[in-house]
């Protein structure tokens, strides 16, 4: 039988703030355990909490970003279940009343565009981490990630493969880069996606049942798991078997999922409206506000990059893919208004391939935008031909001297002086009298061996360009 | 709508509370008196109405996104059943 995949994500953002969503606490990632957890996320009696104004402005922010229905009057709700990473038995969320609704997401693959449907994007409050394999007969609880805000962003099951699935979250985590809502760090558990996945007959209308994955921290994991998770629906069913419906904890080493029955019994999680919070109102002029100061957005970047610098669409879409590479990219373009092509040839060639090559994040690369920019001037003002630049790229990789500097060293300066490659020139038309006479009859093509034997004799140091001319003016 | 024991035996696991057969007898007749009360909703026409989340007309007030929490963890801490390291300890959770 052939089968059809349908997936729907839950994102997870940790939204950017400086304090947590409902308490005066810090929000770093990385502290002391239970060094940043104060008595409102740890629950204790008598607290209330007070809702963080820079919470509600980034989820409007992303609401805004993506054309949503914002909710100007949201409602946050008490979700209930017992954990011990959850101090107050209930995580304070959003269910009726989430501050954004409906909205859209296009993604392309294969060059085929399609929508996703984003169904709302809610605010509530993050748990505290537990610790399993610490102690032997313990499980270590660190609240200090309890209350750290999150947007969990809910989709559609409008996504058909594991691919699309990805696609559509690198997506999302390109948006809130650049909306500057949350970091996206999946290391640091910022950016995390819960997937559901069922799967049906083709051509069948209704839903299959369908399994919560959970635990993938990266857009590998996820179209990993999702595949094995289809996988295995497919074997059951093809056994004529049944899909239960449950949460599944995806496991990279182990390459499996398995059920999660502890979440299993507490499904029934009694949502209420929290009494301690009221109804939050956001006014016309906090959303306009807001929709005004929306930074430049991946879509917009693309086009623009187009239009006026005059990249190709392919490039453009690289470039713009993520917020770091788009960022280093226009801080090259500070400094070097000249050619935005070479540049972005150098991004995405030399520089992306080391950085690839040695896991360097592009923030962190050991080449400064301004060092890859002066290294292009070079070329462009014809100091050194594009081959020596790749030997200078290199030497810049490994030390911190500047491309002028290690120029210099190696002796990488084109020669300029016209007389001597002219002297040259003349030499190797004198030394191949046979190639010569090819070339002036007809044979276009051995012009080229005639220019390699005059930079092997400049040792590399002529412009090919210029040898070029000069042989072809000393051949007519 | 009337609850039985079962249903009410649920619910009060879901909240981590152990009822004896007295207790859950007593509960069960309370909350049936209680939803009794509400039967009397059903009758009112209610199309239209925006149900209520809260019943105070008023909106939050909103926080500056400043840190003012000092590290209080080794207070706090003093009144936990256990700790170690800076960790709160619980019994081991099995996944």
């Amino acid at each position: 039988m052939e089968w059809e995949t349908v997936i729907g994500l839950e994102i997870h953002a940790q939204l950017n703030t400086k304090s947590k969503i409902f308490s005066a606490a810090s929000t770093q990632y990385g502290k002391k355990p239970n060094s940043q957890a104060c008595v409102v996320d740890l629950g204790l009696p008598g607290v209330l909490p007070v809702l963080n104004v820079e919470a509600v402005n980034k989820a409007i922010k992303f609401g805004v970003a993506i054309n949503a229905h914002i909710n100007q009057r949201n409602v946050f709700d008490r979700k209930n279940y017992f954990y011990p990473d959850l101090p107050k038995g209930y995580q304070i969320s959003q269910m009726d009343w989430p501050i954004v609704g409906e909205g859209k997401i296009e993604i392309t693959l294969d060059n085929q565009t399609k929508i996703v449907g984003i169904t709302r994007a809610h605010l509530e409050e993050d748990a505290g981490k537990s610790i399993h394999d610490m102690f032997d007969d313990n499980t270590a609880i660190d609240l200090n990630r309890a209350g750290i805000p999150l947007l969990e962003i809910v989709s559609e099951p409008d996504m058909r493969s594991a691919k699309e699935a990805v696609v559509y979250a690198k997506k999302i985590h390109t948006l809130v880069q650049y909306i500057d809502i949350c970091d996206g760090n999946m290391q640091e558990g910022s950016f995390r996606c819960d997937a559901n996945v069922s799967i049906r007959p083709k051509g069948q209308k209704e839903l299959g049942t369908r399994a919560e994955l959970k635990n993938i921290n990266s857009f590998k994991f996820l179209e990993r798991a999702i595949n094995l998770e289809v996988g295995r629906q497919q074997d059951i069913l093809e056994e004529g078997g049944k899909i239960v419906q449950e949460t599944r904890l995806y496991d990279s080493m182990k390459h499996e999922t398995r059920s999660m029955r502890s979440k299993e019994e507490a499904n029934d999680y009694r949502y209420f409206p929290d009494p301690d919070l009221l109804p939050v109102e956001i006014s016309d002029e906090l959303l306009e506000k807001i929709r005004q100061t929306l930074p430049e957005l991946p879509a917009q970047k693309k086009e623009r990059f187009v239009a006026e610098l005059g990249l190709g669409d392919y490039d453009a879409d690289v470039l713009t893919s993520q917020k770091p590479l788009a960022d280093y990219f226009e801080a090259m373009l500070e400094y070097h208004t000249g050619n935005a092509k070479l540049c972005a040839n150098w991004v995405m060639g030399e520089l992306s391939a080391s950085l690839n090559k040695y896991q360097i994040d592009i923030q962190n690369s050991p080449i400064t935008a301004q060092a890859l920019s002066l290294l292009i001037s070079r070329i462009g003002d014809d100091t050194i031909s594009g081959k020596a630049a790749k030997d200078v790229f290199k030497a810049m990789w490994n030390s911190e001297d500047s491309a002028d500097k290690i120029i210099q060293a190696k002796g990488l300066k084109q020669m300029t002086d016209m007389g001597e490659i002219e002297a040259i020139v003349e030499q190797v038309i004198a030394n191949n009298a046979p190639q010569v006479v090819q070339f002036k009859s007809g044979n276009d093509k051995i012009l080229g061996f005639l220019v390699g034997q005059i930079m092997k004799l400049t040792a590399g140091k002529a412009n090919p360009k210029q040898v070029n001319e000069l042989l072809r003016k000393k051949l007519s | 709508m009337a609850l039985t024991e079962k249903k009410v035996n649920q619910i009060a696991y879901l909240a981590r509370l152990s009822l004896n057969e007295a207790q859950l007898k007593n509960n069960t007749q309370d909350l049936n008196a209680i939803f009794s009360l509400f039967e009397q909703l059903v009758n009112i026409e209610t199309d239209g109405i925006e149900p209520m989340s809260h019943p105070l007309h008023m909106s939050q007030r909103l926080r500056e996104d400043v840190v003012t929490e000092q590290d209080q963890s080794i207070l706090l801490q003093s009144v936990a059943p256990e700790t170690s390291n800076g960790y709160y300890l619980v019994p081991t959770v099995i996944e």
